[in-house]
């Protein structure tokens, strides 16, 4: 029996979905078998920072009206394997499915895969409640803004009044560069004022809006910071104990040199 | 803060950063919103504190009242507490 994972973070538009991208196919990377559900139903995102849009058939709202049946809804990602993409329906609202279908649904896809990750909708109304209806536990992105932290802590009171105690934080779109000018919240900051354990950190990144473009998670490509950050949250999903990233080792030429020099 | 930290304030322009007035708003906020979704929290504070009041006096428990009183950059807990009689004796438990 799999484990139902749900994404989520209060605030929208802070990483939600391309971290659900990233992490199953960091998942899927690592040799597991995940299915990625996409309850943002009325705003199809997740197909398409896949880049799986031009595949689908049928959707969550088929499934949960019984239209088709979950295998025939799922869509296998060819690239990663083992990673599968459930979509979400564009042209209906988030009242066409309800919490008990949810539950159902992921029960269902617990069955044949190692991880079910559902992306939640932003907000905390009906679109929130359906999405963390079937998980076990939960995972909650901020960035380091104050309004997305101050979204981050009504979200996670809502998570354990739900019974989904100790989510797990991710802190999306950190810049190193102002957080050493002293112009962004770091990570204890953050830590300190919301008392939950850190999952990972994910810089700030260009290349996330170019593999976005393709429609290809950054997680499998060399070279890139954020590539790393969810790869390693991937094994840390898996219980393994790896180190924070150093975020300063790409860019910043003076902590290059302390490197090389082997200072830093 | 480390060296380097110190080292990269002075050196950069915009002076004191934006961050620790970012993280003194967002803890304000934090204390309004935790405070604010829960009137069983102050109801249970209440309890609690008559609990621990009446020990040392007897208090009109009707006429309790307690708020957060926010004022621009403090959150304060105000207590109103009508007294009706002070114990003569009171056993402190040694500290
Ligand atoms: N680490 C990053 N670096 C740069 N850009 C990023 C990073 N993370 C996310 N983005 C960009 O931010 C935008 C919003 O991301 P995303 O769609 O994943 O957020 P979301 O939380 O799912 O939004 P919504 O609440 O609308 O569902 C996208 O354009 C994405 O490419
Ligand atoms: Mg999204």
């Amino acid at each position: 029996m799999g484990e139902t994972i749900v994404i989520t973070s209060g605030k929208g538009g802070v990483g939600k979905t391309t971290a659900t991208a990233n992490i199953g196919a960091g998942l899927a990377l690592l040799g597991h078998k995940v299915a990625l559900v996409d309850a943002d139903i009325g705003l199809r995102n997740l197909d398409v920072v896949l880049g799986l849009e031009n595949r689908i058939v049928y959707d969550l709202v088929d499934v949960a009206h019984g239209h088709c049946r979950l295998k025939q809804a799922l869509i296998r990602d060819k690239r990663f394997e083992g990673l599968y993409l459930l979509p979400a329906a564009q042209t209906k609202d988030k009242t066409a499915v309800n919490p008990e279908q949810m539950r159902e649904i992921c029960q269902e896809l617990k069955k044949e895969f190692d991880y079910v990750i559902v992306d939640c909708p932003a907000g905390i109304e009906q679109g929130f409640r359906n999405a963390i209806a079937g998980a076990d536990r939960a995972i909650v992105v901020t960035t380091p803004e104050v309004a997305a932290v101050r979204d981050a802590d009504r979200v996670i009171g809502l998570l354990e009044a739900a019974g989904l105690n100790e989510p797990k934080l991710v802190i999306n779109r950190l810049r190193p560069k102002m957080v050493r000018q002293g112009d962004m919240m770091d990570i204890e900051d953050i830590l300190d004022i919301l008392a939950v354990d850190l999952l990972g950190v994910v810089p700030e990144d260009e290349r996330i809006i170019v593999s976005t473009n393709r429609g290809e998670p950054i997680v499998q490509e060399r070279n890139s910071l954020a590539a790393e950050a969810f790869r390693n949250i991937s094994r840390r999903i898996l219980g393994e104990p790896v180190p924070l990233l150093d975020l300063e080792s790409n860019g910043n030429l003076l902590v290059r040199l302390r490197k090389m020099l082997g200072l830093g | 803060m480390d060296l380097w930290q110190i080292v990269n304030r002075l050196l950069s322009r915009s002076g004191a950063g934006s961050k620790e007035i970012a993280r003194e708003r967002l803890r304000l906020i934090l204390v309004h919103d935790r405070a604010s979704v829960s009137p069983e929290l102050l109801e249970h504070l209440k309890r609690d504190l008559l609990q621990v009041i009446s020990r040392y006096m007897e208090v009109e428990e009707r006429g309790l009242e307690i708020e957060l009183a926010s004022q621009e950059d403090t959150v304060a807990l105000v207590a109103s507490i009508p007294i009706r009689r002070v114990k003569r004796a009171v056993k402190v438990a040694p500290v």
